[in-house]
C-alpha cells in the first residue's frame, strides 16, 4: 500500500488549480482521496502530479438558489446527509448519501469525486440523473455547464475533459405532491450498490402521475435512466398492481454488468425488485 | 474453587490494546532498520525464464535484490517443509523463493531490501521476469482426471495422498441392508483467513555472537524457530530467538511456517542490517493459508426408524500449490475422525484424496477439518428427516450417543470423553421456543413469508492433542504444553506458559487460574508467553488448546508451588506435612488457621533458605510439561432461524442460538467472545465468504472489495448460553471454545436457509449462500 513518488500541489482557489491543471498536464486532482488514494496505492493509479482542492472554500456548501439548490464539488457525504437545506427540499440527496461506505468514508469523499470518479457502483450518479441535474465546469476557457444525462460516458469516464474541474452540480426544487426513494442493495465485501434504484414521482391534484424518474447505478456501466418505465406511469394512478405491471412490461436493461457475486441476469431481476420498491416508496411519500 | 475461576473478569490486556499502547511487529523501530518487500509471481503456473534485478539494484535507496538463486548459493537448507506426515505422501520440496517455476499467484520470486518502504515497491516494479505462461488446474476435483497440467512433476495426478479411515466393508453391508439412503454432492468453500493484523517480521542478526532475533505474527513462536533452524535457516535453534509481540488475530493462518518470514531472516543476515517485512491485505490473501476448499460426495444409510446404519463420505481436499504445515492434517486427522458427530453411527468409511493445484496453499483455518465434517454431517441429518418426514430434532435424538454411553468409542478411531447431547438441544430448544417457532413458520408460509430453522447439533476434538497418538497418525510435533511458575521472594508470581495468545486473553484467564490456586490477586501475577527466550518450550496456540492443555500445565505446575510451600510452612509451622493445609493463600495446621504462614512469608524463606527443611532446594518454583490423555469433546446444539425473500433470494438472519458444553468455564466473558467471533465467521462462511479462483488460477476475489467478511449489520445479536458436562480427564475440567463457533454455524446457517425453501423443493445450496443462488435455487424449481 505505498504509491509511487509523485508531487503535490495545493490550490487555493478554483483559478490556480485550473492552472496547475494546464501547467501539469498529466495531474490529477484531488479531493476526498477516498477513490483516488486507494488506486494509487494498489498502483494501479500513478498520476506524477496530484493538485489538492480539497480546501478551496468557494468549492464548498449547499445553495438555496430558490428554483435550484447548488451544492458545491467538495461537499461531502455526511454534509450532505445533515444539510438541513436537502432534507427539506430535496430528500432524496441524504437518502442516498447517508449509504454511502461507512461513517469516515462519508466524512472524506465528496459528492464531485464520486461523481467524477463515476464508479458504476456509486450512489450519487443515478441519483443525481434523476433529479435531471446540472454539472459545472471550469477550465482554461471558462467555465461550462453539462447536464447530467451528457456527464456520463463510460465506465468511470465523464465529460470532464483533461484540464477542467467541477465545480458544483444544481438540482431543481421539485415541486409539491413529490415524493422520491433512494433504495441500494450493497455488496457484502465493497458495500457499493450492486442494484440502487432512485425514483421520483410527482402526483397531479386527482393522484394519477404527473411526472416520474428511475435510474439505476449498479447494473450497467453508467447510471441507467428508465424513461420507458416512468414514460408508461405517466398519468396512471400508481397503484401496486400498475407500478408492478409497468415494471415488468416496460423495464429493460441491455447489458447490465456482472461480477462472482452477482451476475447480470440477477441484476436484471433485482432492478424489477428494486424499480418496485423504490416507485411505492416514492408515490407513498408523495401522497404523504 | 475460589472466587475467579468462572468469573466474568474484564481482560487485564485489554487497557494496552484498545489505548494503542501494545506493540504490534510493525510497530518496532530498530537502529539502521532496512525494509523487505516480495515479487510475486502474477501467473498461477510458469515457467521463470530469466529474471533481471539489476535495474531495481542500481536505484536509489535499494540495499540489495535476492532471487531463489541467491539463496540456494548461500548454501542455507532455504526451504519451509510440512510438519505432518502421512503414509505415501508426496512432499515436493517448497523452496523460498520459486526458482524454475512459479506454482500459484504470488509465489515469490525475488526480494528488495531497501532505505524504506517506498523505495522497496518502486523496485519491485523495476525487476523483470520473463515468465513462459503454462496451463493452470484450480479444481482438486479436476486436477486428478488424466491430462490434467502437473502442479509437481511427482505428483501423479496431482495426489498428495490418498487416505481413508474407517471400516469400507462393514459400511457397503450397512448400506446395502438399509431402508433409505441420502446423499449429497457440496463443495465446502474455500475461505481467507482475514486476521485483523497481516503477518509481519522483524528480523535482527548479530554475525558476532551469530545470534538472529525474529519478532513475528506467531501462534507459536517455538515451532516457527525449530521450522526456522531445521529447515530454513540452518542456523543453531539456541541462536535463533523468536518473540511474538502483540498479534492481531490468526485463525490458524499464523500457525504455519512461511517463507515471508524466512526470507526477512535470511536478508537480514546477508545485508547485515535489522530488515522489517509487512504483508500488505492483498499480499496475505495471496499467501496465507487458505482453509476448507472441499468436493464432496456423502451418503447415509438409514434404517426404517430413522437410525442410522452407516456413512460413507468422498472428499477430494484441494492443498493448494505447496504442503503448508499441517496441511495434510486438516482434512484427515481432523475431518474423517469427526464424522461420527453426535451420533452413534455404527458404520463409517472415509477416503480423501489430497489434491494439488495451483492456488495458495491450504491448512489449517478456525476448525479446520472439524467445520467440514459437521457440515457434511449435519446436512445429512436434515435431509434424513426430511426424507423419513421426522422433525429435524427427533431424528438426532433418535441417533445421539446417550449420556450413559461415555467415554465413547467411534468408528473413527476417536474416544468422546464426555457428553450430554440431549441437555444442549433441550435448552436450545426452550429458547427459541420450538413448538411455538413451528407454528409461526407455517402461519407465515400461508402468507407467502419463508422462515426456516436450522440446526447443528456438532460436536468437535480439541484440546490437541496426545502427543503419542498424534505421532502415530503421523505428527512431527509434541502436543503437550509447558507452564514454569516462579514465585518471587515477595511472593508475587510469573508465570511462563508455552501457550502463545493473539487475541485470545490468556492473560486473563491463565491469571484467573493462578490467583484462585494461590490465593494472591490479580495484580500480583504476570503471564509471560510468545518468546522463546524466556519460555521453556510450547507448542503455542491453536485447535482450542489453550486452557485445556496450557491451562492444565499450569494447574500441575500451581499444585507443585504449592507442595513445596507446604514443606517449608510444616517446617515453619514446626507440625507434620500432612497435617498443613493450604486455603486462600495461606498454610496452616488443621484447625489452627490463626497461626498461618501465608504464600508471601513462605516465598521469602523459600529464598532465603536461612531455615529450609533438611535437603530441600532453595527457591519456590515449578514447571509442569503437561501431555493431555485424550483429546477434549466439547459439543453443543446452534439454531439459526432465518427469513429468505424469494423475489430476491436476500437473506435475514432472525435469531441465532447457541448452547455451547465447553466443559468449566474459566471466564464466561472471554468464553463469550469467543463464541461470538466464531458464529460470526462460521456465518461468513455460510452467507459471504468465498476465495474464488478462475480457470487461470487467478485469484478473483482478491481484495476486500470482492471477498465478503461478514460486517456488524449483517449479524443479529446472538443468543448464547451453556451446559456444563466437565472434561473427566485435566485437571480443571475445560474443553476448549476457540472454535465451536465457526465449526457449528455453516450448517445451522445452511439448514435453516434449505428449510426456508423448503416449499420450493429445494434440497441443498451450496456455500456461500449469496442472494443469487437462492434465486436461482427458487427459479431452478419453478415457482417463484
Ligand atoms: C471503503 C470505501 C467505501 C466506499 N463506499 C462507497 C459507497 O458505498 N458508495 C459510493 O458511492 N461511494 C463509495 N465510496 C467512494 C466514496 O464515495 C468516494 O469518496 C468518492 O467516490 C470519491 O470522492 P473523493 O472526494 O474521495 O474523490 P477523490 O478520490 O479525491 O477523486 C476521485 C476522482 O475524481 C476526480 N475528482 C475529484 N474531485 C474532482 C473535481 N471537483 N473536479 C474534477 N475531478 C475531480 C479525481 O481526480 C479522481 O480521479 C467508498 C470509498 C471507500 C474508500
Amino acid at each position: 500500500m505505498y504509491p509511487p513518488r509523485f508531487d503535490y500541489y495545493r490550490a487555493a482557489s478554483v483559478q490556480e488549480a485550473v492552472q496547475l491543471l494546464q501547467a501539469h498536464p498529466e495531474a490529477k486532482v484531488l479531493a476526498g482521496g477516498h477513490s483516488l488514494l486507494p488506486m494509487m496505492k494498489l498502483r494501479l493509479a500513478a498520476p506524477p502530479v496530484l493538485v489538492d482542492i480539497g480546501r478551496i472554500e468557494e468549492l464548498r456548501g449547499i445553495q438555496d438558489l430558490g428554483d435550484r439548490l447548488r451544492i458545491g464539488a467538495l461537499t461531502t457525504h455526511w454534509e450532505l446527509e445533515r444539510s438541513d437545506i436537502l432534507a427539506r427540499k430535496c430528500p432524496l440527496i441524504p437518502e442516498a448519501a447517508a449509504q454511502i461506505g461507512d461513517r469516515q468514508v462519508r466524512h472524506r469523499g465528496t459528492i464531485g469525486g464520486n461523481l467524477v470518479h463515476a464508479d458504476p457502483g456509486s450512489d450519487l450518479p443515478a441519483v443525481i440523473l434523476a433529479l435531471d441535474g446540472t454539472l459545472h465546469l471550469a477550465g482554461p476557457n471558462g467555465t461550462r455547464q453539462v447536464a447530467a444525462r451528457d456527464f456520463f460516458l463510460d465506465l468511470m469516464t465523464t465529460a470532464v475533459q483533461p484540464g477542467e474541474i467541477l465545480t458544483a452540480v444544481e438540482v431543481p426544487v421539485l415541486g409539491e405532491r413529490t415524493g422520491t426513494a433512494y433504495l441500494k442493495f450493497e455488496h457484502p465485501a465493497s458495500g457499493y450498490a450492486v442494484c440502487g434504484a432512485a425514483a421520483i414521482v410527482t402526483l397531479n391534484a386527482d393522484g394519477t402521475v404527473a411526472q416520474a424518474r428511475l435510474c439505476f447505478n449498479g447494473i450497467t456501466s453508467t447510471p441507467f435512466n428508465a424513461q420507458n418505465v416512468t414514460d408508461a406511469l405517466v398519468g396512471h394512478t400508481p397503484d401496486d398492481a400498475t407500478i408492478e405491471g409497468v415494471v415488468d412490461q416496460h423495464l429493460h436493461v441491455g447489458d447490465p454488468m456482472g461480477d462472482v457475486f452477482a451476475s447480470g441476469a440477477y441484476r436484471v431481476e433485482l432492478a424489477k425488485v428494486f424499480a418496485k420498491r423504490a416507485l411505492k416508496q416514492a408515490r407513498d411519500r408523495a401522497q404523504a | 474453587m475460589g472466587q475467579y475461576i468462572g468469573a466474568a473478569i474484564k481482560r487485564l490486556e485489554d487497557p494496552a490494546l484498545i489505548t494503542g499502547r501494545a506493540k504490534y511487529t510493525d510497530d518496532l523501530q530498530l537502529p539502521n532498520m532496512a525494509y523487505a518487500a516480495i515479487l510475486r509471481s502474477p501467473y498461477a503456473h510458469a515457467r521463470i525464464k530469466r529474471i533481471d534485478t539489476s535495474k531495481a539494484a542500481a536505484m536509489e535507496g535499494v540495499i540489495a535484490v535476492f532471487t531463489g538463486e541467491d539463496i540456494a548459493q548461500s548454501g542455507v537448507p532455504g526451504v519451509v517443509p510440512v510438519g505432518w506426515l502421512l503414509p505415501d505422501l508426496k512432499t515436493p520440496p517448497h523452496p523460498l523463493l520459486a526458482r524454475d517455476k512459479v506454482r500459484h499467484v504470488g509465489d515469490g520470486v525475488a526480494v528488495v531490501v531497501a532505505e524504506d518502504r517506498y523505495t522497496a515497491y518502486d523496485a519491485l516494479e523495476a525487476i523483470e521476469v520473463e515468465y513462459e505462461p503454462l496451463p493452470a488446474v484450480v479444481n482438486p476435483a479436476d486436477a486428478v482426471k488424466e491430462g490434467q497440467p502437473l502442479v509437481h512433476e511427482d505428483a501423479p495426478n496431482n495426489i498428495a495422498f490418498d487416505w481413508s479411515i474407517g471400516d469400507k466393508e462393514a459400511t457397503d453391508e450397512a448400506f446395502a441392508k438399509a431402508s433409505h439412503v441420502v446423499s449429497l454432492d457440496l463443495v465446502n468453500n474455500r475461505l481467507i483467513p482475514n486476521a485483523m493484523e497481516p503477518r509481519a517480521t522483524l528480523a535482527d542478526y548479530n554475525p558476532v555472537t551469530g545470534e538472529l532475533t525474529l519478532w513475528m505474527t506467531s501462534q507459536n513462536p517455538h515451532i516457527h524457530r525449530l521450522l526456522m533452524s531445521l529447515a530454513s535457516l540452518g542456523l543453531p535453534e539456541h541462536k535463533i530467538r523468536v518473540i511474538a509481540p502483540a498479534v492481531g488475530g490468526g485463525f490458524g493462518s499464523k500457525i504455519h511456517h512461511y517463507p515471508d518470514e524466512a526470507i526477512t531472516a535470511w536478508c537480514a543476515m546477508q545485508v547485515g542490517r535489522p530488515v522489517k517485512w509487512q504483508a500488505t491485505r492483498m499480499e496475505t490473501y495471496l499467501t496465507d493459508a487458505h482453509g476448507r476448499d472441499h468436493v464432496t460426495h456423502a451418503e447415509m444409510a438409514l434404517d426404517e426408524n430413522g437410525r442410522i446404519l452407516g456413512l460413507r463420505v468422498q472428499t477430494y481436499a484441494n492443498l493448494g500449490a505447496y504442503l503448508s504445515t499441517f496441511a495434510p492434517a486438516v482434512p484427515t486427522y481432523l475431518y474423517g475422525t469427526l464424522l461420527s458427530g453426535e451420533y452413534d453411527i455404527p458404520a463409517i468409511y472415509c477416503r480423501v484424496i489430497g489434491v494439488f493445484t495451483h492456488t495458495t496453499p491450504v491448512d489449517a483455518y478456525r476448525g479446520a477439518g472439524r467445520p467440514e465434517a459437521t457440515f457434511v454431517v449435519e446436512r445429512l441429518m436434515d435431509l434424513a428427516a426430511r426424507k423419513l418426514g421426522l422433525d429435524p430434532t427427533e431424528i438426532r435424538r433418535r441417533n445421539f450417543v446417550p449420556p450413559d454411553k461415555f467415554p465413547f468409542q467411534t468408528q473413527v478411531a476417536l474416544q468422546y470423553d464426555s457428553g450430554n447431547y440431549e441437555a444442549a438441544l433441550q435448552k436450545a430448544l426452550e429458547i427459541i421456543d420450538y413448538k411455538n417457532l413451528r407454528q409461526e413458520q407455517e402461519r407465515l408460509r400461508q402468507e407467502g413469508r419463508y422462515i426456516g430453522i436450522g440446526f447443528s447439533t456438532y460436536i468437535e476434538a480439541c484440546g490437541l492433542a496426545p502427543s503419542a497418538v498424534v505421532g502415530s497418525l503421523g505428527a512431527q510435533a509434541g502436543q503437550w504444553e509447558s507452564a514454569l511458575v516462579r514465585i518471587h521472594p515477595t511472593g508475587k508470581v510469573t508465570v511462563y506458559s508455552g501457550s502463545s495468545a493473539h487475541g485470545q486473553g490468556h492473560v486473563t484467564t491463565f491469571a484467573q487460574i493462578v490467583a484462585d490456586k494461590l490465593g494472591v490477586s490479580l495484580e500480583d501475577i504476570e503471564i509471560i508467553q510468545s518468546d522463546t527466550d524466556q519460555v521453556q518450550y510450547g507448542w503455542g496456540t491453536y485447535g482450542s488448546r489453550s486452557a485445556a492443555v496450557g491451562g492444565s500445565a499450569l494447574a500441575v505446575a500451581l499444585d507443585r508451588i504449592v507442595e513445596k510451600g507446604r514443606k517449608i510452612a510444616a517446617h515453619l509451622l514446626e507440625a507434620a506435612e500432612e497435617d498443613v493445609v493450604f486455603e486462600d493463600g495461606k498454610y496452616y495446621v488443621k484447625g489452627a488457621p490463626d497461626q498461618a504462614k501465608t504464600l508471601q512469608e513462605v516465598a521469602l524463606q523459600a529464598y532465603l533458605a536461612h531455615n529450609l527443611p533438611k535437603g530441600l532446594e532453595p527457591a519456590l518454583e515449578a514447571v509442569a510439561f503437561y501431555d493431555p490423555p485424550n483429546f477434549t469433546f466439547p459439543f453443543g446444539t446452534h439454531v439459526a432461524v432465518v427469513e429468505v425473500i424469494p423475489e430476491t433470494g436476500e437473506i435475514k438472519i432472525l435469531r441465532y442460538v447457541a448452547v455451547d458444553d465447553v466443559g468449566n468455564v474459566i471466564n464466561p466473558l472471554i468464553v463469550d467472545g469467543q463464541v461470538h467471533g466464531g458464529i460470526a465467521q462460521g456465518i461468513g462462511q455460510a452467507l459471504f465468504e468465498s476465495a474464488v479462483y478462475d480457470e487461470n488460477g487467478n485469484l478473483v476475489t482478491g481484495s476486500m472489495l470482492d471477498y465478503a467478511v461478514p460486517k456488524a449489520h449483517f449479524l443479529p445479536s446472538f443468543e448464547v448460553d451453556r451446559t456444563v458436562t466437565p472434561c473427566p480427564h485435566n485437571p480443571l475440567g475445560v474443553k476448549g471454545a476457540g472454535e465451536t463457533g465457526s465449526i457449528a454455524s455453516p450448517a445451522a446457517i445452511v439448514n435453516a436457509i434449505v428449510d426456508a425453501l423448503a416449499p420450493f423443493g429445494v434440497e441443498h445450496i451450496d456455500m456461500p449462500v449469496t442472494p443469487e443462488k437462492i434465486w436461482r435455487a427458487i427459479h431452478g424449481n419453478g415457482r417463484s
